[in-house]
């Protein structure tokens, strides 16, 4: 499932952003399954409050990281959405 | 998940259990109430652990509700920021205990279905469960838990998969496992009735295949192939020793619930060593990590990348020796054995049901 720009992606009802201090990384937790988050990818599930939509999570990454990272953004949460761990809407 | 630590603990609580499915992934020798680990013990187990880097738990059986502390226990979990899984028939999940397990932290709860038919489904229990079932799926639904919903698929129930994925949405289920049979232990012993036609595989993927596109956003569906009828095996937890580990109900510790078939391992036990020294040490463990221990076809296989040569519990139980290639793979010269065993399945046999009786602890 493709996402656009003006998507609002949410994390599955049943997944969880947590922070796991024995591998000192976030991992992305859900029944039966774990993906351990690199900083980029914490940095954009954070920003995934159901409120901001694909275009305004990567401006406000933008910013930070001083470049145009909105096909980047696009395509990370469009792979875990064809993965059902975030939703749009 | 390639830094050699487990994700994931499958906590096999107790062998008791009201239902007696004849395809039952615990072991022929049931553990009996006496020699299971306590309350303490078990606690020990989830901090050690979450130490060595744990992330998923099931809390499993038999069925867990049948222990008294599995609340306290959940609680435990829930406090070292485990995501655990209550892997449960539903039998026995009053009201009073859902609400105890939802305090204690618990966030999903997997309730098994063992068919769309309520009188299919009681046979294939060996019991009158549907009912329970049915209240139990409206609890933890109402009580706003994770729900899923899982069903082992076989000869009886594989055509009415369209009804029970139905059913499964009905129920309110956010995820729905259809997982075809796994022939280990008692499923192994009543293979002859469980086995599925060719027709009856091919017409059941066509229904889950359609089932998902139109339940997605709505129901995860994932559906487990029958490896009998595919050309490669199946690639175990991401290989033996990788990410998962299995305490059976008196400590044991395995690689894989159906470790216990391959009688040539010894397995270490909880009551003796640290979860840590037998993740890392345990001879157990040892056996089949990576690929020193294939031969060929797997040794010089591509594929052994891929799917690690296939289930070694299905190698011993299938050919005698755990080092074999899996005979589910084609590229197997003992290919013909899985075959044979498609061939020659009637489901005319009566089901081998699973029992606790005295003794067998």
């Amino acid at each position: 499932m493709a996402l656009t720009a003006s998507s609002v992606p949410t994390l599955w009802r049943l997944a969880r952003l947590d922070f796991d201090p024995v591998r000192q990384q976030h991992v992305l937790l859900y029944p039966e399954g774990a993906v351990l988050l690199n900083d980029t990818g914490t940095a954009i599930l954070e920003l995934c409050d159901g409120c901001r939509s694909v275009a305004a999570i990567a401006e406000i990454l933008g910013e930070r990281y001083r470049c145009d990272v909105l096909a980047d953004v696009t395509e990370y949460l469009s792979q875990l959405a064809e993965r059902e761990l975030i939703r749009d809407g | 998940m390639t830094d050699n630590r487990p994700t994931t603990l499958l906590a096999e609580l107790t062998h008791r259990c009201p239902l007696h499915c004849p395809y039952c992934s615990n072991p022929l020798a049931l553990i009996g109430a006496e020699a299971e680990l306590t309350t303490n013990e078990w606690e020990r187990v989830f901090a050690e652990a979450r130490e060595l880097g744990v992330l998923q738990l099931g809390l499993s059986g038999g069925e867990p509700l049948a222990r008294k502390d599995l609340e306290t226990l959940a609680d435990r979990a829930h406090r070292l920021g485990l995501y655990t899984t209550l892997v449960t028939s539903g039998v026995g999940l009053t009201r009073a205990r859902a609400e105890a397990l939802r305090e204690a932290g618990l966030e999903h709860v997997q309730i098994s279905i063992q068919d769309a038919d309520p009188e299919s489904a009681d046979h294939i229990a060996g019991m009158r469960a549907v009912r329970h079932k049915e209240a139990a799926a409206a609890l933890v639904r109402e009580l706003g838990f994770a729900f899923s919903i899982n069903v082992v698929l076989h000869r009886a129930n594989l055509d009415r998969i369209g009804d029970i994925i139905e059913l499964a949405g009905r129920l309110g289920a956010d995820r729905l496992e259809l997982a075809n049979t796994q022939y280990y232990g008692w499923a192994l012993a009543n293979r002859q009735a469980l086995m599925p036609t060719a027709a009856q595989v091919t017409a059941a993927q066509a229904v889950a295949d359609e089932a998902r596109h139109r339940y997605r956003g709505r129901m995860q569906i994932i559906y487990v192939l029958p490896d009998y009828y595919e050309s490669y095996p199946k690639p175990c937890y991401g290989g033996w020793g990788h990410v998962y580990l299995v305490v059976a109900p008196d400590g044991q510790t395995l690689p894989c619930h159906g470790a216990t078939h391959i009688t040539t391992l010894r397995f270490d036990n909880v009551r003796d060593r640290s979860l840590g020294w037998i993740w890392a040490e345990s001879p157990a463990f040892q056996a089949f990590r990576g690929e020193e221990w294939m031969s060929e076809p797997c040794r010089s296989c591509p594929r052994k990348a891929i799917d690690f040569g296939g289930c070694r519990c299905q190698a011993f139980a299938l050919t005698g020796d755990a080092t074999n290639t899996d005979p589910v793979c084609t590229l197997s010269p003992l290919r013909s054995i899985i075959d044979r065993a498609v061939e020659e399945a009637t489901g005319r046999e009566e089901y081998r049901y699973r029992y606790l009786t005295l003794g067998s602890g």
